[in-house]
Order: C-alpha cells, then sequence, then structure tokens
C-alpha cells in the first residue's frame, strides 16, 4: 500500500528544503505522486487528469514561488482544489410550499437506499415533519420487510402494495394526503445504470411523483465506474444531490469527486454508521483530506465534542495540560471515549501517523486490561501513583489479574504521557505548524499567552496536531525504526 | 502491550484536549445547520398508523405483477439450470466495447512508444486494477515485449491479455467439499449481494440434485433472514434462522447441526454485511468461522463476495477478510452493469485468492464460474 501523500511529499520535498523554489521538474514529480494518490482514492481517471491540470497550472504560477515550503505550499493547493470540486457550499433542503415533499432515493443494488430512506426520514422527523415512507423497491425479496422493519424503528409509516412500483409511488402521494404526512421519501429498487428498462421505470416513478429533491445513493467505496453511474442516473433523473453511504469504513472516497463533478450538484449527506443516526451532513473539506490519506481531524474532534461531557473534559483537558492529570481523571476520561469508537479507529483518523504506529493493532481487549488495572487501584493511589510500592503493586496486580510489572509499565508509561502533555500545554495559539520530524523546537518554546481568566484553551485543531506530532516522532519500543 | 499501551494513554490524552478545546471554541465555530430547521412548523404530532394491510407477497409470483423486467420475483424466461458460458461475454458487451474504446488507437497507431505505454496503463486503471497491479503488470509485459521485440500496438495487446490471463487462471474454482456437512461461509462488506449469491448457488446445487441447508446468518440487517427464506423457498432448499440481532455463530451451528441429522451436504452460511474497520465485527467473523466447526462440519469454503463496482477498496477489503476468516475464494457479483471488476485482478495479484464465480445479473440462473480467458479477452475486445 502506499503510504499518505503527505508522507510520500516528505520525501520529494526533504531534498528540497531550504531551496525555497521549485523547479518544473520538481513539480512533475509532484504531480505525479498526486495523480497516484488520487487514483489509489478511485477519483476517476477523467477527473484526476483536469484535477492535476488545475494544480500544475497554480503549482508553476507565481503562487508556489514565494512559498516558503513549497511541499506544504502543493499540499494546501491540492486540498483547496479538492475542496472546492467537492462543492463549497452545503446542501440547503427545503421544504415544499405545498406538501409533501418528495423525495426520491435511486441508486445502483447494495449502495445503500433502504437503509438511508429510513436515515433520512428519522432526520426529517427529528426536525418536526410527518415523514411517510414508499417501498416502492419491489424487485428484492424482502426489501419492503427491510423498510417496515426499519420504519417501526423510526417510527414512521411505510406505504406500499403489492403493484408495480409506478403504481406504488403514484398511490402513496395519495396515502400521504390522506393521513396528513408532508415529506413523502421514495425508495426504489436498486438498478443497473445499462439497464434500459429498469432506468425507464424509475424515470416513470419520478414522473408519477415529481419529486422536489431526487437523491443518488453512491457507496463510498465505488471505483471507477461511479462516472458512468452518475452520468447515467443524472441524464435520466436530473439528480439534485447525492448521498454518499459507507463512509465509517477505510474507504478513501474518491468516487465522491468522480460524481460531483460529473452532476455537478452537492453531496448533499453521508452515512456513517449503520446506526439510523449515523447520518450527517457532508464537509467537502474533511473528506479532501480523507482522499488524500491525511487523516479526519475535524470529524475527530466533532465525535470528541459529541461524546465528552463538556465542563468535566475542559476541566481534564486543563488538569492535563498543567500536569496534574490523575490516572482516575484517565479512567473516567476513557469511558467518555469508548463511545467515539475503537481506539484503533481513532488513531486511525489522526493525519500524519506514521504507518507503525498506525499498523499497531490496539484491541479493545488491551484498553479493558488497562481499566481493569486502574480499577484495582484506590482512589489515592490513582491520584498519586508514585505511593504504589511493591505490596501495593501485588495486590493490584492480583485485583486486575494482571502481572506486577503490568501494573508498573502502566504507571511508568502514564508519567511518560503526562510529561510529553504538559508540553503542548505551553504552545503559542498561533503555531499551527503541522511540520513534523525536525521542526519541533518551535513548539517547545513560547510560553503562554497571558490573558486574564482561565487558561486560553489553544485551537484544538492545533493541539491535535501537534500532540500528533509528537505521537508520530515517537520511537516506539519493540516497533521497527522508521527507515 | 508496551507499545500499545502508551499509544492509548496518549490517544485518550490527545482526544480529551481536542475534544474539550473543541467545546471551549464552540462560540465561534458553529456550525449552519444544513437543513433549516426554522422553515419547518415543529408540530410534534403523533403519528397515525397509516399502514396498508396489504404487504405483498413476493415470495409468491402471483401477487406482484410486474410489468417491467423483474428477474428476482418471477423466473427468468430462459429456464436451463447451466448457462452457456457464451453468457459472459454477452453481460459483458458494455465493460468491452467501453475499454476498445481506450485502446483503439493503441491499434491503430501501430508501433510502439511512450504514449502506447499510458494508454494500456490508463485502461487497466480506468477497469478498476489499480495502480500498483497495473505497474506490476505492465512492467512484466514491457521485460516479455523487450525480449520478444514486439514492436506493435495489436500485439502488446495479446501480450498485457497473456500476462493477466497466466495471473488470473490456472486456479482450482470449483467450490470444495468433503465436510459432512461442508460448509460454504459467505462474507464481505455491505451490499456487495451475498444473500443474492447465496440465492444463486442454492438454486445450481438443488437442481444439481444436492440437499442443502441455509444459515441466515445476517441476524444483523432488518429482514435478512427474510430474504434468504425467500430464496430457499425458491430453491427448494432448507433454511434455519435465529431470531434477529441474535448470535450469528449459534445459527450457523445450529444449521450444521440440522444438516447432519437430515443427511444435508452443504451448508450455504450467510452472514452480515461488516465493514472491515469494524474491529468486534471481525472477531465475530472469526468466531463464526470457529463456531461453524465446532460440530459435525467443516468450514471447505470461506467466499468473500465482492461487487464489481468496488474500487481500490476492495483490495484492504481482501486482506482483512482473509486474515479473519482465511478466504478460499472470491465472487464477482454485478459484473453485468458497466463496471469492470478490475478488482479482482488486484486481489489475486496481491494475496493470491482466486475468484470462483461471477455474478452476471438478478436472475437466479445469473451465476458462473469464473473463467480468467473470457474474463480477460471480453475486458480486452
Amino acid at each position: 500500500m502506499f503510504d499518505t501523500l503527505t508522507d510520500r511529499f516528505d520525501g520529494i520535498f526533504g531534498k528540497l528544503r531550504g531551496k525555497g523554489k521549485l523547479s518544473e521538474k520538481d513539480v512533475d514529480e509532484a504531480l505525479r505522486e498526486i495523480r497516484l494518490a488520487l487514483l489509489e482514492a478511485d477519483v476517476n481517471f477523467e477527473v484526476v487528469k483536469s484535477l492535476v491540470g488545475r494544480i500544475r497550472e497554480r503549482a508553476v504560477g507565481d503562487e508556489l514561488s514565494k512559498a516558503l515550503n513549497p511541499g506544504q505550499q502543493i499540499v494546501k493547493i491540492v486540498l483547496e482544489e479538492l475542496t472546492e470540486s467537492l462543492g463549497g457550499e452545503a446542501m440547503q433542503v427545503t421544504f415544499a410550499a405545498k406538501p409533501p415533499t418528495v423525495v426520491l432515493m435511486a441508486g445502483l443494488q447494495g449502495s445503500g437506499k433502504t437503509t438511508n430512506t429510513a436515515k433520512l426520514a428519522n432526520l426529517f422527523k427529528s426536525q418536526g415533519r410527518n415523514v411517510l415512507m414508499v417501498g416502492a423497491d419491489l424487485a428484492r425479496p424482502a426489501a419492503v420487510e427491510q423498510l417496515r422493519t426499519l420504519g417501526r424503528q423510526i417510527d414512521v409509516p411505510v406505504f406500499s402494495e403489492a403493484s408495480d412500483p409506478v403504481s406504488v409511488a403514484r398511490a402513496s402521494l395519495e396515502e400521504a394526503k390522506n393521513t396528513g404526512r408532508d415529506v413523502v421519501i421514495v425508495d426504489t429498487a436498486g438498478r443497473l445504470a445499462i439497464d434500459v428498462e429498469l432506468m425507464e421505470e424509475v424515470r416513470q416513478i419520478s414522473e408519477a411523483v415529481d419529486p422536489m429533491y431526487t437523491f443518488l445513493v453512491v457507496d463510498a467505496m465505488t471505483g471507477q465506474d461511479a462516472v458512468t453511474v452518475a452520468e447515467s442516473f443524472h441524464s435520466t433523473l436530473a439528480l439534485d444531490g447525492v448521498i454518499l453511504t459507507k463512509l465509517d469504513g477505510d474507504a478513501r472516497g474518491g468516487a465522491a469527486l468522480s460524481v460531483k463533478e460529473v452532476v455537478g450538484r452537492p453531496i448533499a449527506f453521508a452515512s456513517t454508521g449503520e446506526k439510523i443516526d449515523e447520518f450527517e451532513t457532508f464537509y467537502p473539506d474533511r473528506l479532501a483530506s480523507r482522499i488524500l490519506g491525511m487523516g479526519d481531524i475535524e470529524t475527530l474532534i466533532e465525535k470528541a465534542e459529541a461524546a465528552f461531557e463538556e465542563e468535566e473534559a475542559e476541566e481534564a483537558a486543563q488538569r492535563l495540560i498543567e500536569g496534574t492529570f490523575t490516572l482516575d481523571d484517565f479512567l473516567q476520561q476513557m469511558q467518555q471515549i469508548k463511545k467515539m469508537g475503537p481506539i484503533g479507529n481513532l488513531l486511525g483518523m489522526m493525519p500524519g501517523i506514521p504507518k507503525e504506529v498506525r499498523d499497531v493493532e490496539i484491541e479493545d481487549k488491551q484498553v479493558d486490561r488497562l481499566e481493569a488495572i486502574i480499577r484495582s487501584m484506590t482512589l489515592e493511589e490513582r491520584a498519586n501513583p508514585q505511593m504504589i510500592d511493591a505490596s501495593r503493586r501485588g495486590r493490584i496486580a492480583k485485583g486486575s489479574g494482571m502481572k506486577p510489572q503490568d501494573v508498573s509499565s502502566l504507571v511508568t508509561q502514564f508519567n511518560e504521557m503526562q510529561k510529553m502533555m504538559k508540553k503542548f500545554g505551553m504552545s503559542p495559539q498561533k503555531a499551527k505548524s503541522k511540520s513534523r520530524k525536525g521542526k519541533k523546537s518551535k513548539k517547545r518554546r513560547g510560553g503562554r499567552t497571558t490573558s486574564k481568566g482561565p487558561a486560553p484553551m489553544a485551537d484544538p485543531t492545533v493541539l491535535m496536531n501537534e500532540s500528533i506530532d509528537e505521537l508520530s516522532s515517537l520511537r516506539l519500543p519493540g516497533l521497527p525504526d522508521n527507515d | 502491550m508496551d507499545p500499545v499501551l502508551l499509544i492509548i494513554l496518549i490517544v485518550v490524552a490527545v482526544l480529551v484536549v481536542g475534544g474539550a478545546g473543541f467545546a471551549f471554541l464552540r462560540g465561534r465555530t458553529d456550525h449552519t445547520p444544513t437543513i433549516d430547521p426554522s422553515a419547518t412548523d415543529r408540530a410534534d404530532s403523533v403519528l397515525t398508523k397509516s399502514k396498508p394491510d396489504t404487504i405483498p407477497d413476493l415470495t409468491d409470483p402471483e401477487s406482484v405483477s410486474v410489468d417491467v423486467d423483474e428477474p428476482l420475483v418471477e423466473a427468468e424466461p430462459e429456464p436451463e439450470p447451466e448457462p452457456a458460458p457464451a453468457t459472459f461475454r454477452e453481460r459483458l458487451g458494455k465493460a468491452r466495447s467501453a475499454m476498445s474504446g481506450y485502446l483503439g488507437s493503441v491499434i491503430s497507431r501501430g508501433d510502439v512508444n511512450a504514449e502506447t505505454w499510458d494508454e494500456l496503463e490508463e485502461a487497466l486503471i480506468r477497469a478498476d486494477v489499480g495502480v500498483s497491479a497495473t505497474t506490476d503488470i505492465l512492467e512484466t509485459v514491457r521485460a516479455t515485449a523487450d525480449e520478444q521485440g514486439v514492436k506493435d500496438g495489436a500485439a502488446l495487446i495479446e501480450l498485457v491479455k497473456d500476462e493477466m490471463k497466466v495471473r488470473l487462471g490456472g486456479q482450482d474454482i470449483d467450490l470444495a467439499e468433503g465436510g459432512d456437512p461442508s460448509v460454504w461461509l459467505f462474507v464481505g462488506v455491505n451490499g456487495v449481494g451475498k444473500t443474492t449469491t447465496i440465492g444463486k448457488i442454492a438454486t445450481r446445487e438443488v437442481a444439481n440434485g444436492r440437499k442443502l441447508v441455509l444459515a441466515a446468518g445476517d441476524t444483523f440487517r432488518a429482514a435478512a433472514a427474510e430474504q434468504l427464506t425467500m430464496w430457499a423457498e425458491r430453491a427448494g432448499a432448507d433454511v434455519v434462522r435465529g431470531a434477529e440481532g441474535g448470535d450469528p455463530s449459534s445459527v450457523i451451528f445450529d444449521a450444521v447441526e440440522s444438516a447432519a441429522a437430515n443427511g444435508a451436504e452443504i451448508v450455504l452460511a450467510d452472514t452480515a454485511g461488516r465493514l472491515h474497520t469494524k474491529t468486534n465485527l471481525m472477531n465475530e467473523l472469526s468466531k463464526v468461522r470457529r463456531v461453524a466447526e465446532k460440530g459435525a462440519g467443516t468450514v471447505t469454503e470461506t467466499l468473500l463476495v465482492i461487487d464489481a463496482t468496488t474500487g481500490q477498496n476492495g483490495l484492504i477489503q481482501a486482506r482483512e477478510f482473509t486474515e479473519a476468516a482465511d478466504l478460499t475464494g472470491v465472487v464477482l457479483t454485478k459484473l453485468d452493469g458497466s463496471a469492470k471488476g478490475g478488482i479482482v485482478v488486484a486481489v489475486q495479484n496481491e494475496l493470491g485468492i482466486p475468484v470462483k464465480l461471477v455474478g452476471l445479473g438478478e436472475g437466479k440462473h445469473d451465476l458462473i464460474p469464473f473463467n480468467a480467458d473470457e474474463f480477460v479477452d471480453a475486458l480486452f475486445e
């Protein structure tokens, strides 16, 4: 597998540091890497061509020659271009003046239409809408049953009947009127873009219900074919937006870029998990970093924000920075973090983590063991681990079912981490140094900006970036060295 | 545990700082909601139940009269259980014409230059073969071409085809038996067509006079068991189901026991779609595979179902699934669309896992053994 684009850029530009200017040959080399990264991320070949063209134009222009660090500058250009291509503005869903507002879901088989029909319904319902879901997928066995089950889960009625998809769709409008539903979401059967008959069928469904919004449901894992699919559905249905699904996997999601480029309509929503509420507004900039393999720090922060008890976390963070963070704080925060998902996944979202760290398998079991050890300590011991002597250590080990040396290694590592975190607390706010190796001296100097009130918290993105920098420069015992 | 320990500690610390910091900053980084709630009236009215009582009985072809092609519900018009291999080319017609569009200039140009190689690369990448596998294949071909002094575009394409055929072919693609019963386990990410594939295999094997049990191991997705049951009824096979949300291992174990007791030879075990990034679900899969062999049965096939539209993530999927469940083969589905399924070349190239079956449509006979020669020819013609 390729390393991340940033890693590769480090390689290319490492030798150029201090030069401050790029030759055409350097740019070519960088563009080659960009091209590969985009292709590996499943961005369509044609789209890659035009993107790389645009990036080249900007990269060889004035813009770059003024840059202090050309490598970073190119990454910035690429990110900007991607973000722009993915669509700046978020989609604004409004509702029809004369209800019902009809939404049509279309896409290939297995892209997630039925599940996302329910997710969308759930979202509208939470906004106070009276939603009716329509099961017009009469092809896949039990598709309607699946929709009904989901409907029961979110308490939204489902309409379907044993006729044909077009009639079901047409009848659903009447049903919505009779039952006072103001939003109707029509789930259709999956169909191949080249299946003339089925494409005609979905066109008829669309004609029958005259949807205000037609969404194409696209799997984030889709490859080069995404363009063909989008073109075909767009020419048949005139799409209004795209729902990108299965973004909770590790697919880079380049297909989104291809689809956006072809359809020219925004990606409205992203499905980020199997649960009904794992469905959110789409953020182009985040996907841009993801396509480039640069991690997804925004989502990470947002997850953290949702999981943490605000005040408590703030206090804990403060203590962490001041160096008064205790094992008990750790245990409590750990509980919050577990809500965000497996630690290994979270680690994967952090940008710039070197491969050997990222590849360390972190199992939930190991986290549990850690917890067991802390839980076997008294509160006093958690606050002051230095007091743990041989006899206490033995007791804790017994209590947690671990070995005494596990207990001491936890205490040692905890102190290590404390020291490390203390350093970040001192970072100046604006030190948004995304640079890694060799640039760390910058963060170490500089004191806290003086202001009254509680010590100001640095920009979380910066803080995270910096602590991640530290993590990425770690030389971990027992791990292969960086080459 | 040492390095892991420190990583865990730091990850927690980083997140605490980031999470809390964000809360602090929230005032100024407010996100604008996408959907304007002010435009909606917030009448939280009690939902009026409006479900029609007539749930379409999809198992009965008569009850659903669909005017357009409904291959899943109604029997396919062509009833022959053994589809002619010609279907393959026929169905791949689209893919074929698309590919020849890219390669036309390679042939018309005649001689071989740098552009020729670029175009070959482009053609393979467009088919989702991926950059690494493409580079690998073309490097080998380049060496062969130099050696044989190939100077002609058309001949070069032949070389590429031969190379791909060698890489993809020569594998035993028969589904292995030998257990008592044999268990064929179907795994993959969500929405690739696991249940449908099982339905098609069941139809085929029952037609061959085999006795089967289908195990509804997807206890997660709503109505997945119903879907499998409909297939089982259509094929004439038994099905063993568990409670929704129940333990898939025990459902499959029960199916194996039931097969053993009733003298069925093969258990086709469905599993819930899972993204390979979900550690606990992948662990669950390892357990499913272990437990399937606890009783009388032996798992003789663990097949990864991959959708032909899948891009480069397919390779990661294959890697992760083989680690969790020890894959014996790949089923490439939805190849009747415009997607070319080139990712299986990468999977074969890197992991050596052969493609065994190809899905070419929604009909119950649209599943055929993989044929490397035809697959490659169809891509290039």
